[in-house]
């Protein structure tokens, strides 16, 4: 038990966070305050809620680049609504965003599923194009906060049981990710996917439709992240969260999610963007420059790599009887 | 058992009816307008050669695969699978001749998925499917943890996985793709305990085996394939040894192993006390020139890995090696090559053809140093070097520069010989040499290897096919669990020793 | 079967020639695109004739192109690097240094083929050495890279280059024809020999097809890896040279995104994102189409991000057609 506890990915992670934590509140005890933790999960979690659907993707040995740039387009299309008619109520531009997002995941679904190119090229195509329709839509310009209504802005940012919406709403997708994930036939035809397409078929499920539905959920979650990023940041520009995927797919990484597939869980991915959030927060307060944190974060990734590689290792076909009861 | 197969024959209908079906892959015919009935309470064994079509046959059962002509009926009604659920959903399971699963996921969850049994909101009721599973498992007399994860287990575990697999779902027709290739003989016996109470449960049984002793062991029915069709059929006790090798080959054993004599001369290579962490241990034998020397075991005994650390490929722990009485040491495939050991692979796609390189290309890969000058490519040399090694092997094929994935198997496993032949190696391991190759490909590829050991070299074949085995080699090494556990000579040598060797079953006083 | 057996069949190497096959490749289909928006750009503009101009326009592809040569090998070997922008951030990081330390010229150059190189060992080792993907391998240090240079620089640049460095950047080798013309010409050609002529080439190719089969082949799959890992390594540092000459400055966030804009030029170029097949002259013609794309786009007052659109609809379109074409010709999804 205590065997298979060490050499469970997260738990390495989990650790891993909870020394840097003390770490940092060995010299700041104020870091680890539960409203500074607070202040940091929040700070995360739209990190955490795309690396969830990231994951998905990545569960089914596809890869989504486009993630950040669906984001922004769909998080410009619900800014310029909110500022040309500011009567349409925030749900419904909450829902459009999510299915504007859906729509655009889905077109990367499509190109996957129907025309088998391979999803690194599909999204690597769509990554610029998302980011260049944000362009034709705004004409380059800003949309600022004086030109979003007052409920748009305090959506994410309201308060509920001491905890700002946009936790709730993170903490929501955590765990319908969670059942999703462990509990839904969806769920788990990702995981058989992406750890076996071959043997996936021979199971009645078919590779090309999970992939489009994770593509699609990716979609969605980036649709919804996309209005949650300008409304807690009350602006929308094309540059918002510009190589901002390669921070989710690091979350991924982090996490434990295997880029090859079929491995990973929603807490893995959860911990890895945490560890991300962290880092980027525990900087400032040791008094390193901010400058540190890619660097920083490039490492994390290799070192999360190279320890997953291990973790992974490949099946090795046993012959010996003796091996095999010691193994 | 006794039969009164005249009447048992008009008293069934059969359950499902195969009549016309067709399927072709580029450069292979592998199904040829097959017609086949299956009967409830009735096992049907399919028996041919491997390369006959049978696993096709199994993948268009089971809806991996569209028939490109003929009907299937199903309790009359002419049914059509579209995918592996419809297969499923009809009543039609398999347990498949390669371990299709997931190596991350549990076993509940390799024996349930796709149709796990659900709590409401129509999620996975993961204590009822581990429940189930092992219920399943402690039917079929398996002792493994529903909880543990495939990649934990052993192949013959993995096997029985795969049998409780093809019992989760409410099947009316049971296909079993040769299920006792990697189980030891207790499992074997426990099968066969299953198949009995499957049969008596009414379910039709499609078995599929190139292993007599079993057919004769269960079947009611046989149905024998070769070059994708069914040549002859019947009631199992109405038949025998020889009527089933005459159907399988079209003719008789000694004219497919033209094994000529040849002189076998001093050692060439001396393997001792070689062994590896997981895979074998201390392996001991002796080649020499000009001799064939033949490996059998069941699958998984040990002796791929083997070959794959005398080619560098796997490192051995420990042990020594001597090439023509000199020490040698192998680390790289590219040593092995240069001290003159080539290895055909038995995973042709995988391992030894290179598809989307055109043929030449593969034949001279191993051989660039002899056509290139400085680093630079020599084309004309190179279409010379293919062109000599493609016309002793007799390949056929539309030209040197076609992509090698159009050839069929027999001519792909030419072509990987041609390539090794290129090299002028000492020493050639050939790993399954005839697997999923066709009949006259096979008989060429025996008839070169006997010419190649007379012309003094030394070869060493390993084969899962007895037949193979008794026609082609001088010695026999016989392996279990990873240890070589016979060394028999050719003279005397007969199909029971071998099995009882490799199974681990004392001879019978 | 005996009878088969004496009369061993005699197979043509060709069946058609090398020529008649060249008509229907991919390169053909590129050099057609590429007439076409030539004649679209000289029609829409009256400007884009002028050879000093094309030759202007040369500027918008030649850095990034000399990286796609390297990138093409990489990715028909079946790995990819997306650490190059990263890799030119570090090394013109490095100049710069060495340019406070009072380098000169030659130091310069050293210092940033040094970096290239030393990078592309490193990612080189990552992916042979503990044989890890390369796709999240190069995520990595394509952060920890960038990172280092914004480590070291801040909200910083380095400036002051001397006068004689501007030469790789500014400079004309002949004519209308500037120096960095002239190299990527000869880094084309170097590579087109390396890949089509040279045995390390064929090998390229079968590690691509069949890593495993190219392993049972006896080939040091691991080690023509790294090599390429060095190679992509070492044309990034170049890049970093003749880019940092142009600017004149360095900075953290120079060439940024850059990775993606390379990989499109080499899957552009027909180069298979799958590994095993592609060609150097595809490459190079689909660096020249971007290039004239971005120009007349330019000339005719587009903003480049839109242009953008157009150069990803043109990456998955390249992909899609002959996959359409082959579907509506009924041969089905083989």
């Amino acid at each position: 038990m205590m065997a298979r506890l060490l050499k469970s990915r997260e738990a390495l992670l989990a650790g891993a966070i909870a020394l840097l934590l003390a770490l940092v509140s060995w010299r700041f005890p104020g870091f680890v305050a539960p409203e500074n933790l607070a202040r940091i999960f929040n700070d995360t979690a739209i990190l955490i809620i795309l690396a969830l659907g990231q994951t998905a993707v990545i569960l089914t040995r596809c890869i989504d680049l486009s993630m950040a740039a669906n984001l922004a387009l769909c998080g410009m299309v619900a800014a310029m609504l909110n500022a040309a008619a500011p009567g349409i109520p925030v749900g419904a531009l909450l829902a459009l965003a999510i299915l504007t997002g859906a729509a655009l995941g889905a077109i990367n679904g499509a190109l996957v599923w129907q025309l088998g190119i391979p999803p690194i090229v599909v999204t690597l195509g769509t990554l610029t194009i998302y980011r260049g329709l944000i362009f034709v839509l705004s004409g380059g310009e800003w949309v600022n906060a004086h030109q979003m209504s007052e409920p748009f802005k305090d959506f994410a940012r309201a308060e509920l049981l001491g905890l700002p919406v946009l936790s709730w709403i993170a903490f929501l997708v955590v765990a319908a990710m969670a059942v999703l994930m462990t509990r839904a036939p969806l769920g788990r035809a990702f995981y058989a996917v992406g750890g076996n397409p071959t043997a996936a078929i021979y199971a009645g499920i078919d590779v090309g439709r999970t992939r489009f539905a994770a593509f699609t959920l990716a979609g969605a979650i980036a649709g919804l992240s996309g209005y949650l990023w300008v409304s807690r940041y009350a602006v929308a520009y094309v540059d918002i969260a510009a190589g901002f995927e390669l921070d989710i797919i690091a979350a991924c990484v982090i996490g434990g999610i295997s880029i090859a597939g079929g491995i990973g869980s929603v807490g893995g991915a959860v911990l890895g963007a945490l560890f991300l959030g962290l880092i980027k927060n525990a900087l400032p307060v040791v008094n390193v420059s901010p400058f540190w944190q890619l660097a920083i974060s490039g490492t994390a990734i290799i070192i999360a790599v190279v320890a997953n590689a291990r973790a992974e290792g490949r099946a090795r076909r046993i012959i010996l009887r003796k091996a095999e009861v010691l193994a | 058992m006794l039969h009164a197969p005249s009447t048992s024959i008009r008293a069934k209908t059969p359950l499902l009816t195969l009549s016309g079906i067709s399927k072709g892959f580029p450069g292979v015919r592998a199904l040829a307008g097959v017609a086949l009935e299956i009967f409830p309470g009735e096992v049907t064994a399919l028996i041919g050669e491997n390369g006959a079509g049978k696993s096709t046959l199994v993948k268009i059962l089971t809806g991996i695969y569209q028939p490109d002509a003929g009907t299937i009926r199903l309790g009359g009604a002419e049914v059509s699978f579209r995918a592996a659920h419809d297969a499923a959903a009809a009543g039609i399971t398999a347990i498949h001749q390669e371990t299709v699963l997931f190596d991350e996921l549990s076993v509940a969850e390799n024996i349930f998925l796709g149709h796990a049994p659900r709590s409401r909101f129509g999620l996975i009721d993961w204590p009822a499917m581990r429940r189930n599973a092992a219920a399943l498992l402690d039917r079929i007399g398996a002792r493994i943890a529903p909880e543990t994860r495939l990649r934990d287990l052993g192949l013959a575990s993995r096997h029985l996985v795969a049998i409780a697999r093809a019992l989760s779902v409410e099947a009316r027709i049971v296909i079993m793709d040769e299920p006792t290739a990697s189980l030891s003989h207790k499992e074997i016996a426990e099968l066969y305990e299953l198949i009995e109470r499957l049969k008596a449960e009414g379910k039709a049984i499609l078995f599929i085996s190139h292993k007599f002793e079993e057919i004769f062991r269960i079947s009611d029915r046989y149905c024998v394939f070769r070059d994708g069709e069914c040549v002859g059929g019947g009631m199992t006790a109405e038949t025998d040894h020889n009527e089933l090798v005459r159907l399988m080959v079209g003719r008789s054993v000694d004219q497919i192993f033209p094994k000529t004599a040849a002189e076998i001369g001093a050692p060439v290579l001396s393997v001792s006390g070689y062994s590896h962490p997981t895979e074998f241990e201390d392996i001991g034998f002796e080649l020499r020139r000009g001799e064939i020397l033949g490996f059998y075991g069941l699958i998984g005994a040990g002796r791929s890995e083997i070959m794959q650390a005398l080619f560098g490929i796997t490192r051995a722990s420990s042990g020594t090696l001597r090439i023509d009485g000199k020490a040698a040491r192998i680390r790289t495939p590219a040593e092995a090559i240069a001290q003159g050991i080539v290895y055909v692979p038995e995973e042709r796609g995988q391992q030894g053809t290179i598809a989307g390189l055109p043929i030449f290309q593969n034949i001279t890969l191993p051989s660039l140093a002899k056509t290139s000058r400085a680093g630079f490519i020599r084309l004309a040399e190179e279409f010379a070097l293919a062109r000599e090694y493609t016309a002793r092997l007799n390949l056929r094929a539309a030209a040197l520069d076609r992509d090698v994935g159009t050839l069929s198997g027999g001519n792909q496993q030419k072509v990987v010989i041609a390539k090794w032949l290129a090299t002028r190696p000492k020493i050639i391991i050939l790993d399954e040499p005839t697997k999923g190759v066709d009949i006259g490909s096979k008989a060429a590829i025996h008839a070169f290897m006997s010419e190649l050991a007379a012309r003094g070299l030394s070869i060493i074949m390993v084969s899962s096919e007895i037949p193979e085995i008794l026609g082609m080699s001088d010695r026999v090494i016989v392996m279990r669990e990873g240890r070589i556990v016979a060394s028999l000579p050719r003279e005397g040598l007969g199909a029971e020793m071998l099995v009882r060797a490799a199974a681990g079953i004392r001879e019978a006083a | 079967m005996s009878s088969a057996k004496r009369t061993p069949m005699v197979i043509p190497d060709r069946l058609e020639s090398r020529f008649a096959a060249g008509l229907k490749s991919w390169e053909m289909l590129l050099i057609a695109v590429a007439l076409a928006v030539f004649a679209v750009n000289a029609l829409a503009s009256p400007h884009f004739l002028n050879p000093w101009n094309l030759s202007d326009a040369t500027f918008n592809f030649t850095e990034k192109a000399m990286i796609a040569m390297a990138m093409a090998l990489l990715i028909i070997a079946g790995e990819i690097d997306l650490s190059v922008a990263a890799i030119i951030a570090l090394a013109s990081t490095a100049m710069g240094l060495a340019l406070q330390f009072g380098a000169d010229t030659p130091v310069l150059v050293l210092t940033g083929l040094a970096t290239g190189l030393l990078c592309g060992a490193f990612n080189g080792l990552l992916v042979s050495g503990f044989a890890l993907p390369s796709i999240v391998v190069t995520i990595g240090t394509m952060s920890l890279f960038r990172g280092i240079a914004y480590i070291i620089l801040g909200d910083q640049a380095f400036t002051g280059y001397p006068s004689e460095f501007a030469y790789f950047g500014q400079g004309y080798a002949w004519w209308v024809f500037s120096f960095e013309l002239a190299l990527f010409a000869a880094i084309a050609l170097a590579f087109g020999i390396l890949l089509h002529a040279t045995s390390f080439g064929r090998l390229v190719y079968a590690i691509g097809n069949n890593p495993t089969g190219a392993l049972f082949s006896g080939i040091r799959v691991a080690r023509v890896k790294f090599i390429l890992f060095l190679l992509t390594g070492l044309m990034s540092g170049i890049a970093a040279i003749c880019l940092t000459s142009r600017l004149g400055s360095t900075r953290p966030s120079i060439a940024l995104g850059w990775e993606l804009e390379v990989v499109t030029m080499v899957v552009l170029g027909g180069v298979s994102i799958l590994g095993g097949s592609g060609s150097i002259l595809g490459v190079v013609i689909a660096a020249f189409i971007m290039g004239m794309v971005t120009f007349g786009f330019g000339l005719v007052n587009v903003p480049g991000i839109v242009m953008s659109i157009f150069i990803g609809l043109l990456l998955i379109a390249v992909i899609a057609a002959p996959i359409l074409w082959r579907r509506l010709r009924g041969e089905g999804f083989a």
